[in-house]
């Protein structure tokens, strides 16, 4: 029987880790390549990279990351985060990138999700969904929170499905941070809605947080980083915490 | 030494590191020569089939391969679209004739309710069918591996068919026939579980 993954969520800028609050208030939250050991030791059933600052020069910082993360850990790793085109998801993928997860450029030019699909296989692609609930309408948001979308999320998750992503990686700007649980009515009713797997982001602050999502929403996947920042607990423990409340999760 | 078809099909590097990583020796390579030279084979890949076939076709690959593995009897390791592109054809897109070295077809995986979703992410837990297969040294049915998938040998023989994996359907994860070696999850991404069948692929002569 499929596993719920635990996906820890590594936000990178200039080539450190950080963790924000809404997008806001970066706080440094260490080495990446030390910190994808440590997940890597813990078990973490991915890894999930977004890069946030993608300009050309901090680009090859990533590239020097991603290198020496998939020379350690040889478990899927998913970068995201200033993708183009092509040619981009084509080098990330020859680095050791198993997944690549667009945001901004599926928005500006949808036709990019049936060419990375066509080529690249749907399951090799991951559309992100960054949103914030504006006067009750869910607002898709690109450029990190910067430019708002006309979008509203549901509809934009299903046109992207029928483009041919693999994944949806839905992502609650509002929640972000504030380790204060997931929007779980909005995870459920795209689950519901959507064929391909969703993967929740934004609000896990302790381990029931994590055990209401899954059970609550359906979903298959989680992600999380900063209750692996700033509480005692870990991915050991909440992988032993899911199993006890009755989630089908990977021993290791 | 160990020659990794390079097809422009997907993560490569990981499976090279993950054979380093044991012990062996890797190169990354679509040069005739190398891969003549090679003592085994390893075809990965992620993505559509019909563009996997194209990019073979291109290098001139196919004839190759299928010279190694048939007349050399190489000991050959096919990995996801490289255990997919052994088939006879698949229905991906289109219908697309593969290397046919395993009797089989690639279809699409059903969704029978709305609990399984498509493609079948993450992982899951093999139920092995040929415990004798020396892959499987080390590894029992209960052991979990990471698939990436929405495609999946269908109408396998039962002779070839060394481990099956139930998502929505039993479905065949690992056929082995004479020289050839493949898995629809990905050994490279499956932690220790996938080293261990790395290794025995490492020192496999090509035999049961």
């Amino acid at each position: 029987m499929l596993r719920t993954r635990l996906i820890p969520s590594l936000l990178l800028k200039k080539g450190r880790c950080i963790k924000t609050v809404q997008f806001d208030a970066e706080r440094d939250t260490g080495d990446p390549v030390t910190s994808s050991r440590i997940y890597d030791a813990q078990g973490a059933d991915e890894l999930l990279f977004l890069d946030i600052t993608a300009s050309e020069e901090d680009r090859s910082i990533l590239v020097d990351i991603i290198q020496k993360v998939s020379e350690q850990c040889f478990m899927p790793l998913t970068v995201g985060g200033g993708i183009k085109n092509v040619e981009d998801i084509r080098r990330l993928l020859k680095l050791g990138t198993d997944k690549v997860a667009v945001c901004t450029s599926f928005v500006e030019n949808p036709d990019f999700i049936n060419d990375a699909s066509m080529i690249f296989g749907k399951s090799t692609i991951i559309g992100i969904i960054a949103y914030k609930n504006i006067n009750g309408r869910n607002v898709p948001f690109i450029n990190g929170r910067r430019t708002q979308t006309d979008l509203e999320v549901l509809s934009w998750a299903k046109e992207m499905e029928q483009r041919g992503i693999g994944e949806l990686f839905l992502y609650s700007i509002d929640r972000d941070g504030m380790m204060d649980g997931y929007d779980i009515q909005l995870i459920k009713q795209v689950n519901t809605a959507l064929a391909i797997p969703v993967i929740a982001c934004g609000g896990a602050g302790k381990l029931s947080d994590i055990i209401d999502v899954v059970k609550e929403s359906g979903i298959s996947a989680v992600s999380a980083a900063s209750i692996f920042h700033f509480t005692d607990q870990n991915l050991i423990k909440t992988r032993a915490h899911m199993k006890n409340q009755g989630l089908n999760v990977r021993s290791v | 030494m160990i020659a990794i078809i390079d097809y422009h099909m997907g993560n490569l590097r990981s499976v090279a590191k993950a054979i380093e990583h044991i012990g062996g020796e890797a190169v990354i390579t679509n040069d005739h020569d190398t891969i003549t030279a090679a003592d085994k084979i390893i075809l990965p890949g992620v993505g559509g089939f019909p563009q996997g076939v194209k990019n073979l076709e291109k290098l001139s690959l196919i004839n190759l391969i299928k010279d190694q593995i048939l007349s050399e009897k190489k000991p050959f390791l096919g990995i996801c679209l490289g255990m997919q592109l052994l088939a006879k054809k698949s229905y991906e897109f289109e219908e697309t004739e593969g290397l046919s070295i395993i009797d089989a077809e690639i279809c699409e995986l059903p969704r029978p309710d709305e609990t399984i979703k498509i493609p079948h992410v993450g992982w899951d837990d093999i139920d092995i069918k040929k415990k004798d297969v020396v892959f499987f040294n080390r590894i029992s049915s209960g052991d979990t591996f990471y698939f990436v998938h929405s495609f999946y040998m269908k109408n396998s023989k039962p002779e070839d068919v060394v481990a099956t994996c139930d998502y929505g359907i039993e479905f065949t994860c690992a056929v082995k026939k004479d020289n050839v070696f493949a898995t629809q999850f990905h050994p490279e991404k499956s932690q220790e579980h996938g080293l261990d069948i790395l290794y025995e692929f490492l020192i496999w002569e090509g035999q049961n």
